[in-house]
């Protein structure tokens, strides 16, 4: 099949997906015991049932469910996302305020895990059966393990409270008012831990792929034809092991990717990074349905891009792939 | 001789030495600075007419004020209001504004915001004040630009307290008047009469207030500016505390266990003042349409079988005082003369033996308030000692969405809630025991459905008594009758701790604390 084809057809699989999606969240939101009146009722300290049905006839939610699905659906299909009823604040306008800090966040973890897992792994087949190995392994199985929440702690009270390297939270720092490269330098300083809490696990995972997979490639007759034709053991393992074995490992990378929006919740909250995650959580709690349908949406699309991306990086890094289609 | 005059030197000496200490200890407040606190959870808006939360208020605190404040001893202090009457008959109410205020857009505040706010806004977007206003406001009117006069269709005795920050903020009349309220765009940059204006707010990160330069007290506030951290996790927020990346926390800002660590750390200093005005109370509710909790000795033998000092000591950490009946201790006309209710489980088994009632019969499903973990190990507590009773009870976890709905709906049987007092029991208390307010479809009023026709007539004379002996002895009885029957188990007095490094001076001045507009607070260099 041609790419263009190939293209069109998953996409217009993909707008399907989406709006999957939109619809199964809308029911599933709204059959959730609870809604944004109440909340906002309680908040206002002695909600009354005038002001409950006030609030619910502000917001809409008095009209049939139809009625608001297609309400929905159709200010979706012009680009409005809706209102938000907690934070008086149209939805996109929250979204896009916190998509940037999620995604550097999310972008820079999925480099980090991938980059270093993969040179991990490649050092832990290479040298099998050695230290480095056992302490490659040993490590990769132990960040695999350990909760996130614990490792984000204990990278704060180590390396903030103790040592004072590292900021323990935030995305910059507030009041600097820093500008150009400073402000560039003050956001990396600010990145570390929260990235490094957020690859770990994802580049033992990575490293333990990498690494099973390239003992399989290595085992196989053409690598030993290679080694017997005299091609060096490390160009063997460069141009001829690694490029078969990172099939799986671009797999899960893909994975990882669609995770890129929503994936931060726990790291954003302890880091106080102000990304969507947090948003998505507070919204979930206070019911406001437009920011969790918005939030929804923008990670399911985020989700099927990237599947998109990858079934077309496959094709590249895999000719046999496009070959056998 | 020399002897004297040796005396003589020492006794001067000693008396500059004491005048030098005298002037050391009235330090001068200083101009300038940064305050730097945690609103906890980030507040939805700032608008403080369509949102009363804690963590709104804390911030809206220092742009918008109401007419009074109120004093540890909840007497009333002018705010915008600089002095106001009560005609003897306590119909009329009349309040003289400060001079020379204006709003942080430039524009004067007069009588017609405060007439605005009160017959406009605060009726269509604020509960509380809706019912009062409706109940017993005949008309506001605004007979001269600084003076604004309430006419009672009949006596409100709590009236004069119903004029705090998060009951009565006033709100510009020339940005909202024609307007729909929730969605107006000034909701995103407020405009109040307060000290400090909105410079930036960070969705996520911070909200960062500035002096008002024509704040209308002269000289004041001494602040240059505050920095509100939005720092979602309780220890990190200990760790800003610790590493001084933030000078205050309030109460509920971190866990009760850090507190006690963080307040023995140097050049800091707490107190659990400032939260006299909202007394929070916390209660057990026990639904009362059915069996076994219909039965008010089942309540009583409940109360027996908790040991509430134990909840306040080791699962709230010792911040709380055992609350011994509806009104919290600092509230007006609370009375202890009430009955008690001493952990004693062989009483609690006697009175349901007495009464021929077998708990095995019955299974309870105890819904926790999802307030976090102090609040889950507060609802184990519990569901061990009445199980102790004999009774079968299950816990059924929700999240606050469904706890609300749940509630509303009486879907219960039993609960845990809290309340605010708001300083006297008519604006507080009374809505959890009228059998008016027993009301399907609302989650904060009378839920448990405790119906009692005395105390309906003794909270009705209360209110509307002219006369402070009236009132008292109409509250006095009606919180006897109320613990007798066990109307709600209440638990606890909270006793919020809040913690702030030594150089920040005048912290909390009023019953209100960290709400009140800062004005008056500085940092020593």
């Amino acid at each position: 099949m041609k790419t263009l084809d190939f293209l069109l057809q998953r996409l217009a699989k993909a707008i399907l997906v989406v709006l999957g999606v939109v619809i199964l969240n809308f029911m599933l939101i709204h059959m959730a015991p609870g809604d944004p009146a109440s909340v906002l009722a309680g908040e206002a300290g002695a909600g009354d049932e005038k002001f409950i049905a006030q609030l619910r006839a502000q917001f809409g939610l008095d009209q049939p469910l139809y009625w608001q699905l297609w309400t929905y659906l159709k200010g979706v299909l012009t680009g409005d996302l809706g209102f938000s009823y907690r934070n008086q604040v149209p939805v996109m306008t929250l979204i896009l305020d916190r998509l940037p800090a999620t995604l550097l966040l999310t972008g820079c973890a999925f480099v980090f895990s991938l980059v270093l897992g993969i040179l991990l792994g490649v050092i832990a087949a290479y040298r099998r059966g050695s230290v480095a190995d056992s302490v490659v392994m040993t490590s990769a199985l132990v960040f695999y393990a350990t909760p996130l929440f614990w490792i984000a702690l204990m990278s704060v009270l180590v390396f903030s409270l103790h040592l004072d390297w590292l900021p323990p939270f935030d995305m910059e720092s507030i009041g600097a008012n820093y500008t150009g490269w400073a402000r560039v330098a003050d956001i990396a300083h600010h990145l570390v831990l929260p990235t490094v809490t957020l690859g770990l696990f994802f580049t033992a995972v990575y490293t333990r792929l990498t690494r099973a997979s390239m003992l399989e490639v290595m085992a196989l007759d053409f690598v030993k034809t290679a080694r017997a034709k005299g091609v060096p053991k490390a160009q063997v393992i460069r141009r001829h092991v690694l490029r078969n074995a990172i099939l799986p490992v671009f797999t899960f990378a893909s994975m990882q990717a669609g995770q890129l929006v929503g994936g931060a919740v726990l790291t954003e909250t302890v880091f106080a990074w102000p990304g969507i995650g947090r948003l998505m959580f507070d919204a979930l709690l206070q019911r406001d349905y437009p920011v969790l349908l918005g939030v929804f949406l923008v990670t399911a699309a985020v989700v099927v891009l990237v599947n998109l991306i990858a079934d077309l990086l496959y094709r590249f890094v895999d000719p046999r792939i496009e070959a056998a289609s | 001789m020399k002897r004297r005059v040796r005396l003589l030197a020492a006794a001067a000496g000693l008396l500059c030495a004491s005048m030098m200490g005298t002037a050391y200890a009235q330090e001068v407040p200083a101009k300038g600075g940064t305050l730097n606190m945690i609103a906890q959870p980030e507040p939805p808006v700032l608008m403080v007419g369509l949102n009363t939360q804690g963590p709104t208020l804390y911030v809206a605190g220092q742009i918008y004020q109401s007419l009074l404040t109120y004093g540890t001893d909840l007497k009333p202090l002018p705010s915008l209001a600089k002095s106001w009457t009560v005609s003897s008959d306590g119909l009329i109410y009349t309040f003289t504004l400060q001079d020379n205020v204006k709003w942080h857009d430039g524009k004067p505040f007069s009588a017609d915001d405060v007439v605005f706010t009160a017959d406009k806004f605060l009726r269509e977007s604020h509960p509380r004040w809706r019912l009062i206003a409706t109940t017993y406001v005949d008309s506001i009117t605004a007979p001269a630009p600084n003076q604004v006069v309430f006419k009672l269709k009949k006596p409100f005795s709590a009236f004069l307290n119903a004029f705090e920050l998060s009951s009565f903020p006033i709100i510009p009349k020339h940005l909202y008047e024609g307007t729909d309220y929730r969605t107006n765009p000034a909701n995103q940059t407020p405009i109040g009469t307060g000290p400090f204006k909105l410079k930036e707010w960070k969705r996520g990160s911070y909200i960062h207030l500035v002096r008002n330069e024509d704040y209308w007290k002269p000289g004041k506030p001494y602040l240059d500016e505050l920095y509100f951290r939005i720092i979602p996790d309780s220890a990190s927020r200990a760790v800003a505390f610790e590493k001084g990346t933030v000078d205050v926390l309030r109460g509920g800002d971190v866990e009760g266990f850090e507190v006690r660590r963080l307040i023995k750390l140097p050049d800091v200093e707490n107190t659990t003042s400032g939260w006299e005005y909202y007394a929070p109370l916390v209660f057990m509710q026990m639904n009362q349409r059915s069996m076994p909790f219909s039965d008010k000795r089942v309540r009583q033998a409940i109360m027996h079988a908790i040991d509430r000092d134990f909840i306040v000591r080791n699962v709230f950490f010792g911040q709380g005082k055992v609350a011994t009946g509806p009104i919290a201790s600092t509230t007006l006309y609370y009375t202890p003369d009430v009955p008690a209710y001493p952990f004693d489980l062989p009483k609690a088994k006697k009175i349901l033996a007495d009464a021929g009632i077998k708990p095995s019969e019955y299974n309870i499903r105890l819904m926790p308030l999802p307030y976090g973990a102090a609040w889950d190990r507060m609802s184990e507590y519990v569901k061990q000692q009445i199980e102790q009773l004999g009774f079968k009870v299950v816990i059924q976890g929700v999240d606050a969405g469904g706890w609300s709905q749940k509630l509303a709906d009486f879907d219960f049987d039993l609960t845990f809630n809290f309340t605010y007092q708001y300083g006297d029991p008519a604006l507080g208390v009374a809505r959890h025991y009228l059998s008016t307010n027993v009301i399907k479809g609302t989650p904060y009023g009378n839920n448990q459905n405790y119906v009692n026709p005395k105390v309906d007539e003794l909270f009705a004379l209360a209110a509307g008594a002219v006369s402070n002996d009236v009132a008292a002895k109409a509250y006095s009885e009606a919180q006897k009758i109320i613990v007798d029957e066990v109307a709600l188990g209440w638990l606890y007095e909270m006793q919020n701790v809040t913690i702030n490094r030594k150089k920040v001076k005048n912290l909390v001045r009023t019953g209100i604390g960290l709400n009140e507009t800062m004005d008056e607070v500085w940092i020593s260099k």
